[in-house]
Formats: structure tokens, sequence, C-alpha cells
């Protein structure tokens, strides 16, 4: 993936009649989302690093434009679903950072109560549907949540996050002609950073064009997306939303975007397979946040003394939820056995019937 | 009481729950026009039409996974596979979705799916459209796994499938479709069968057949046997569900016969058999007066030369000869 200045700013896509319809207010919030990601990405990498998080840590920072402009989109019958790198995601569905961060922490209070982690963090009550760990694994699911709204006869899109690295993933492909073929309000949408953990997409795709291209061959929708102009991510996302509402039509959307970090923080390898270069050339030219706060500014939207305030109003919410997190009681060790059988869970004449676990 | 096929007695249930729940979907290959590859759900796309009928292509990881994703929004597919051997390729959905969705949501999710088909050996179609994998899919907590011998076991669990708020793996018999049985006329009233409990088929006193699916029909045979040649009589348990268990049914036969065979069609290692048989020296160590014996299907993949087939499976002959070690 390359970053020449050609391939970029060709549209001012702010003159889009979705982003024309924007308050001040409504683009404030937008940066603000944005920057409040990066800042409980950082809390979250710091207490990582400290040995405070389990497992794996994903982190989005330089990708926050894609699950923030895109999900400003939603609406009461939109839906969403993605991966392992949900943390932007979760906060742009509008779940607060006191729950994620107590889930990262592995604790009682945390979203999924401590057994999801960071890759599964959840929100039906807010359309946001995970959180899933395998590669490609949420893409029929997504086309799951797009079949329930097309079969309730509610019209709304299903937005189906991947990375692009998914995309070879054969549950992917099966999930691209279901989508055609039965004609469901999905969209796909390829957040493509460049590298599928250490192996770049030339080294792991073979395709003509681009990677959402291939929905050519399942008579689908496409369009490619500079992810460093949240106003183009909106102005694009905007046409495939109202074609799945509409027209019940699928689309793939390829956003290319880049991560600063490694696959995981765990990735040993994260400063080997890319140049310094590259990942300065993203920071310095073209991260998502930087970006539109300068053209906030330019617009006279924002002044720099609010902008100060976003940063330092985030960091302190992160900062709060990391002692949240920390000072909330870990799950018993009773609890391990809640929440895998709703009848069991709901104390159903079924969950009371027969043997449900099995023990030593 | 009325005498159906099993074949005919799924599709009633299936027929009576697309009646009582306009979120019960049928999906799956050939399950709409071409009236079902085991014609199970013969006639059900004429009577209910595209919405509720759906022809999916050859596609299982990615039909089951749109399933799995409906059901979070409250449809509640009944996905058919052709085989349950297809699993393969659909496990990652099958376990990594619906098995830990809600537990991985902190129980924000529940996932009201049925997934159901043949699983069995003894058809001559190699090991690919063999398996056997009632035991396999036990071993997931989250999972629920049903296994019918009979027409009314087969609709009356059916029905309580596609009531769960779980998902429930339904795993019939292509032997077995064709097997007829009486089962409750509809206007005696809706006849559920509650997951989780086991039935005893037959009564004896000296030994306790346990089994579930078509090794219950080779367990009653057996049992025939035993009485008329050897004076042995047989208590046959039909487990019905496999998880839940109805580990109380299979101690109280236990407590009272004192000698256990267990009949399973899936492996030995790790199947079905081997988690009773754990259960029973668990509980009922002191009421044996023989060690468990146990026939499954002989020890390598499926077989296809019908000459031999049958030998590897389960069948009365082998069942009579185990209980003669111990009886």
């Amino acid at each position: 993936m390359s970053f020449s200045a050609s391939t970029f700013n060709r549209l001012d896509f702010a003159t889009s009649p979705i982003n024309r319809a924007l308050t001040s207010e409504n683009k404030i919030e937008l940066l603000t989302t944005m920057i409040r990601i990066r800042r409980f990405e950082q809390a979250a990498l710091k207490y990582y690093n400290a040995g405070r998080i389990g497992g794996f840590l994903h982190l989005y920072i330089g990708q926050e434009s894609v699950a923030t402009g895109t999900i400003s989109l939603c609406g009461a019958n939109d839906h969403n679903i993605t991966a392992y790198r949900c943390h932007g995601h979760a906060l742009a569905s509008g779940m607060n950072m006191n729950e994620c961060m107590a889930e990262l922490f592995g604790k009682a209070t945390g979203s999924a109560k401590g057994k999801g982690g960071s890759m599964h963090l959840f929100a039906p009550d807010k359309n946001f549907w995970g959180g899933h760990g395998i590669v490609a694994g949420q893409t029929p699911l997504g086309l799951g949540l797009a079949y329930g709204l097309k079969y309730k006869g509610l019209p709304g899109a299903a937005l189906c996050y991947m990375g692009d690295g998914a995309v070879n993933q054969g549950a992917y492909h099966e999930s691209l002609n279901l989508a055609s073929l039965l004609e469901l309000p999905v969209v796909y949408i390829i957040e493509n950073n460049g590298y599928s953990m250490g192996t770049s997409q030339k080294r792991s795709s073979a395709y003509r064009g681009c990677l959402a291209q291939r929905a050519e061959a399942y008579d689908m929708e496409w369009d490619l997306i500079d992810g460093s102009d949240i106003y183009e991510v909106r102005a694009k996302t905007h046409i495939a939303m109202e074609r799945a509402r509409t027209e019940c039509r699928p689309t793939v959307l390829e956003i290319s975007t880049y991560r600063y970090y490694g696959h995981s923080v765990a990735d040993a390898n994260a400063k080997k397979y890319r140049s310094p270069e590259e990942i300065e050339n993203y920071k310095n030219n073209h991260d998502p946040i930087n970006t539109f706060r300068t053209r906030l500014l330019q617009e006279g939207v924002l002044t720099q003394e609010k902008a100060d305030q976003i940063e330092q109003s985030a960091k302190e919410e992160a900062a709060a939820s990391v002692v949240f997190a920390d000072q909330s009681p870990a799950p018993s060790v009773e609890s391990i056995m809640d929440d895998v059988y709703w009848e069991v869970d709901n104390k159903t004449i079924a969950g009371q019937t027969g043997r449900h676990f099995f023990n030593d | 009481m009325r005498t159906l096929t099993y074949r005919e007695a799924l599709r009633e249930g299936m027929d009576e729950e697309l009646a009582r729940d306009e979120n019960v979907v049928l999906m799956g290959e050939e399950v709409a026009q071409y009236n079902g590859a085991y014609k199970v759900t013969e006639g059900l796309w004429k009577k209910w039409g595209d919405k509720r009928i759906v022809d999916t292509p050859i596609s299982e990881a990615g039909f089951i996974g749109m399933g799995i994703g409906a059901s979070m929004l409250g449809v509640r597919p009944v996905m058919e596979l052709m085989f349950w051997s297809f699993h393969s390729v659909a496990f990652d959905q099958l376990v990594s979705n619906a098995a830990c969705v809600r537990y991985m949501s902190g129980g924000l999710i529940n996932c009201p799916i049925v997934v159901r088909g043949p699983a069995n050996g003894g058809t001559a179609v190699g090991a690919t459209h063999s398996h056997i994998p009632e035991g396999l899919f036990a071993a997931f907590p989250g999972l629920k796994v049903v296994a019918p011998a009979t027409p009314a076991d087969a609709k009356g669990l059916m029905k309580a499938a596609i009531r769960d708020n779980d998902p429930v793996f339904f795993m019939e018999n292509t032997l077995l479709y064709g097997t007829t049985g009486p089962v409750p006329d509809p206007s005696e009233g809706d006849f559920v069968i509650q997951l989780g409990v086991a039935d005893l088929k037959r009564e004896g006193k000296d030994l306790s057949l346990i089994a579930h699916g078509r090794s219950v029909i080779h367990c009653l045979e057996a049992a025939e046997t035993l009485q008329r040649e050897h004076g042995i009589s047989c208590d046959v348990l039909d487990l019905r569900t496999i998880r839940p268990l109805d580990q109380e049914a299979i101690f109280a036969s236990v407590r009272k016969t004192h000698r256990v065979v267990l009949v399973d069609e899936s492996k030995a290692f790790g199947g079905v058999s081997a988690m009773v048989a754990t259960l029973i020296q668990d509980h009922c160590f002191d009421e044996l007066d023989a060690p468990i014996k146990r026939v499954t299907s002989i020890d390598a993949p499926a077989i296809y030369s019908p000459y031999v087939e049958n030998e590897q499976l389960p069948n009365p002959r082998r069942i009579v000869q185990q209980v003669l070690t111990i009886a």
C-alpha cells in the first residue's frame, strides 16, 4: 500500500450531502470520538505493558476514522459487527470506557463480566455484536444480521468489518456469494491496514486493482475509500448503506488505513516488516485525527483551545476508566459456569432438566 | 394412535413449529424446491413459501454462520446439514460462534438455532459421509445434542429443540427415516418432549443396555434375543438427549441391574459412552457386579464395503456377544 499524494484529496467530500448535514457540534463529536478511542487505547497499552491486561491487545491506533466515520451514519435499524480489533467500534457504538477497560482487565464489571476480553466486546443494546476472535469468522454473522433485518422488514444495514487479512478466508467468500444471491442489506468493510499480521498485502493476496474489486465476481457493488479523510469515509459508506436500506443490495468497501502498532502488542516483529519511514509518513501526513483536527480548525469549527480541551478530557476519561477497572472486583470462580446456556441462566424448566455441566 | 415414519414425524414437528412461531425458518441445501435430499422437508416449501423455507447453496460455513447471526436478531433458524458429516467445513461457526457467543458476551446474546440432519454410518458412503459427531459436539459447553431413535421421540424432541433458546444440534439417522412407530395425534395436544429426559424403552432386571439413536433399535432386538435364547432380561434405556444428559435415569437402571453394556455408534475414544461410563463408575461404583462394557464402532474411519460395514458398527449380534461376557 502506498500513500502517494496523488492518491488522496482528489475530491472534497465535505461537500457531499451527508457531510453538509453535519452541524459544528456533530463535527466536533466525530473528532472527539476518534480522540477518545486513541486515548483509551494508549491507556490500555500502558497497562498491558505493565502486565495488568492478559492475552492479546490489538490496537486500532491509526484506524480511528473507519469505525468513527461509518458508525456515525448508523440509526436505530443499523447494526455492526467486527473482528478482534474492536475497541474503536465498541466506543464508537456508544459503549463507555469503564465497561470496556474493565473487560480488558478481566473484571466482573466488564461488558462481558470478564468472560470475553479485549477481542470480545459486545453491546447488543447498542446494535454492536462484537468483537470476534477468528479471522473472518464474523463475516457470516454480519450476513445473518442483514438476514434478520430483511426477514423482519426493517430498513437497516448491517456493517461487517474485517481486516485485509480476512479476505482470503473461505467464510468471507461464502458470505459474499450469499449476500448477493439472497440480496441482503450488508456492507462489508475491509479495513485495509496493509498487513495481515506480518505479511503484506502483496505477499498474501492475489487481486486485480484492489481487494474490494473481488466483489465484481459476485455481482456486487464496491468502492475504495481513503481512510485518512473521515468525510470521505462517511460520504462513500453512506451510499453503500442507502443501497442496503433501500435496495437490499450488499456492497464491499475497502478503506485504506494504517495501524501504528503491531498486529497485536505481542507482535514481536512489528518493527521488522515495515520501515520506520512508512510508519512516520502515515503519522505525519495521513493520521485521521490530525487531518480532521486541522480541517476543523481551517473550517473555523474548532479552536485550538477546544482541541486541547477534547484531548485533555479524553485523557482523563481513559485514566478514570483504568481506576475503575483496577478497583473493580474480579469475577468469582462460581461465575465461571454462568452465561453458558440461556435456559440454565434463566432457570427455566428446560434449564433444570438433565445434567448440563460435567465437572470432576 | 397413528403410525408415522420417523421422517414424517420430524416434518410434522417442524411444520407445527412453523405455524406456532413466525420467526422459525428452515434453511439448507435442497430443503425447499427439491423437497429435501432425504425428503424430511417434503411439501413444506409448497405450504410455507420462500420466506420460511430457504434453499441455500452448498456453503455450510456461510449459511450456518448466517443463521447464527440472524438468531441474534430474533430469527429462529432450523438449518439442515445434508449430512452431519459436513460439520467440518462449518466447524468454526458451529463451535467458536454458536457455542461460545453467549459466553464471550457475558450472557448478552443467545443463539436459538437448531442444526439438524443425519449423523450415522451404515449406508456404504465411506468415511467422509459417515461421521457420527454427537460425542464431539456434546464436549462443547454451550451446545445441546439430541439423537432420537423413534418417530415419536423425533417429533417431540424436534419441537422442544426449536423452542429452546440455546443452540441444539439434532442428530438424525438416514436408516431410521423410513422406520415407523406410533406418534400421538395433534388433536391430543401439543406433543413436546423435554430435552434431558431419557426413556426406558424396555424393562428388565439382569442388565442395562444404554444407548441413543439407532443403537437403541439394535439394543431392543438384542434384548429380545437375550431373553429368548439366554434367559437374560435387559433394561433398554434410550438417552434421547446427550447433553443435557439424564444421569438419574442411568443410575436408576444401573442400581437395579448392577450390570451395564453401553452401546454407541460413535467411537470409543472420548465418545458418548466414555462419558456415561465415567459417570457410572463415579456414582454407582458399589452397585456394579461387573466391569462396564461397551459396544462402539470399530476404531477406524468408516469402511465403505457393504460386506463388512455392519460389523464395524454396533449391531444386535455384537451386543449379544458383549452382554454374554458379563451376564
